[in-house]
């Protein structure tokens, strides 16, 4: 069925579809019609959860965390400040392998204070141990939504799916919700194996020992290194499941095929531009411009940031003469945080193309056709002492 | 379904003493019980037990004579606090140990 609808609610039908068990989430601009939409769906029976509020993003996903180990299926979604307040428990989230979804829609981190758009929230948070997918549009979202579940399921990590605030939370656009009896089948009821049961209790997630140690039988359990690095092997398997799934997604509904990452104009392109979220499709009109006037250059969107797709960005980006990142984030007083990452896949290799950096968009600082159009120019057409920083477009000093 | 061979390792576990290790070489001061104050030993019957009911570990019997599992006792000392007729003292490991430690000698 096609509608016409915000990325908000668009993300709210995806859970809708997922018969969700619980959600528990706070209020924050611009995710707040998101949570809105599922108070309102659950309040008029249309879909069969428990809807618990809270006083803070915290709590919100501290009951995620309680429901999931409980074996219920939850969902919770939030921005920028709300994310970070939340933060301990997004960590612990990912180290008891909990299969939660959240989405994350996007926006700026204070202070000061802005409500606008930015990566900063959801990229401070890379490193929790979650998977985190960036989206483009509202298509997107909800396919993602629903692919997100099965994943996080399959590979007990939860997932964040992250969307751009206002250009696509709050814009209208056509969608397909996909038919409700194909999503059950393609995504069955979650079964998890620590379900909390009186007749037979465990303790989770108690207190390690930096060494192994041997539990009340005798029989040794892994340390808090193990664990550890068992969360960092295992979400390094998530990327082949997530292609899986998405094959299956695609067979049951005609859309996917590109979930790690989605390409324009980069076959023969000499020059490649990596973008994340709404980002990436502005670009493409830059790109096309470009084109025109002979320079050959593309667009690669990269969907999937954690666990960051090494191999597959090699791969794309290698026989390039020049890469240029463009994002809407930064580790402060370094560079950009998708340009050092995209820097180090790159150092092994033999040919290694150059990579420049621009900082753009952040707090929702108008991004101009005519911004992108200059600074891709001006990196496809460097000479050999442009200087490697980050460059930050669109200043007003 | 989806094809993952996860081992999803994590820190669940039984509940019981013990689920965190031998906790025992934690204590800085031991549960010491004298068993003339203690209700249940005095009276010789089923009684009272609230040090078994408070103790956070579940490292404390529930039998006439109280016995706590110093393996993992990890000597936090609310037995000693709630225990209604003091009959629990919380005694300095290092003096323990060298109590201990004459008494070997003499034997």
């Amino acid at each position: 069925m096609k509608k016409i609808e915000s990325g908000n609610v668009a993300a709210a039908l995806g859970v809708k579809l997922s018969r969700v068990q619980v959600v528990a989430a706070y209020p924050i601009t611009p995710q707040t019609p998101l949570t809105e939409k599922l108070s309102e769906l659950i309040e008029g029976d249309e879909l069969k959860a428990e809807y618990i509020t809270v006083e803070s993003e915290h709590s919100a996903l501290a009951v995620c965390i309680g429901a999931a180990s409980a074996g219920a299926r939850a969902f919770t979604a939030t921005s920028a400040n709300g994310l970070l307040y939340m933060s301990e428990q997004v960590h612990w989230a990912a180290g008891a392998r909990l299969p939660l979804v959240m989405c994350v829609v996007n926006r700026g981190v204070g202070a000061p204070w802005t409500v606008w758009n930015d990566h900063q929230d959801s990229i401070s948070q890379r490193d929790a141990g979650w998977i985190q997918i960036y989206v483009n549009d509202h298509q997107e979202i909800i396919d993602t939504v629903i692919k997100a579940f099965r994943l996080a399921e399959a590979v007990s990590i939860p997932v964040m799916v992250c969307y751009d605030g206002y250009y696509l939370s709050h814009t209208y656009m056509p969608f397909d919700v996909p038919d409700e009896q194909i999503v059950d089948s393609f995504l069955p009821e979650y079964q998890y194996k620590h379900t909390l049961d009186p007749q037979n209790p465990e303790n989770l997630n108690t207190v390690t020992m930096p060494f192994a140690r041997p539990d009340r039988d005798g029989v040794t359990q892994p340390g808090y290194m193990d664990i550890r690095h068992n969360l960092h092997v295992e979400l390094g398997t998530a990327i082949p499941v997530f292609e899986q799934i998405d094959a299956a997604y695609k067979e049951a509904f005609g859309r996917g095929g590109k979930p790690i990452m989605s390409d324009y104009r980069c076959e023969g392109a000499e020059y490649i531009v990596v973008a994340m979220g709404s980002l990436a499709n502005r670009i493409k009109d830059a790109v096309d411009e470009l084109n025109d006037e002979g320079v050959k250059v593309g667009v690669l969107s990269l969907h999937l940031y954690r666990p960051f797709p090494r191999v597959q960005i090699i791969a794309a980006l290698e026989n390039a003469k020049g890469v240029i990142v463009i994002e809407k984030a930064l580790s402060y007083g370094n560079e950009g945080a998708l340009f050092g990452d995209i820097k180090a896949a790159l150092y092994p290799c033999e040919k290694k193309p150059f990579v420049h950096n621009y900082i753009i968009g952040l707090g929702g600082r108008e991004i101009k056709q005519a911004d992108l159009y200059d600074s891709i120019k001006a990196s496809c057409t460097a000479s050999e002492n442009f200087e490697d920083v980050s460059r930050w477009i669109g200043l007003n000093r | 379904m989806d094809e993952c061979k996860c081992e999803i390792k994590t820190s669940n576990s039984k509940s019981g003493p013990g689920d965190a290790g031998r906790t025992g070489s934690w204590r800085v001061e031991r549960p010491v019980i004298d068993l003339s104050k203690c209700t249940p030993a005095k009276r010789q019957k089923d009684s009272c037990y609230l040090c078994w009911l408070y103790c956070p570990d579940g490292v404390i019997s529930k039998e006439l004579e109280p016995k706590i599992d110093l393996e993992y006792c990890k000597g936090c000392g609310i037995c000693a606090q709630e225990c209604p007729t003091g009959a629990i003292t919380m005694v300095e490991e290092t003096s323990l140990i060298e109590e201990e430690k004459k008494t070997n000698e003499k034997n």
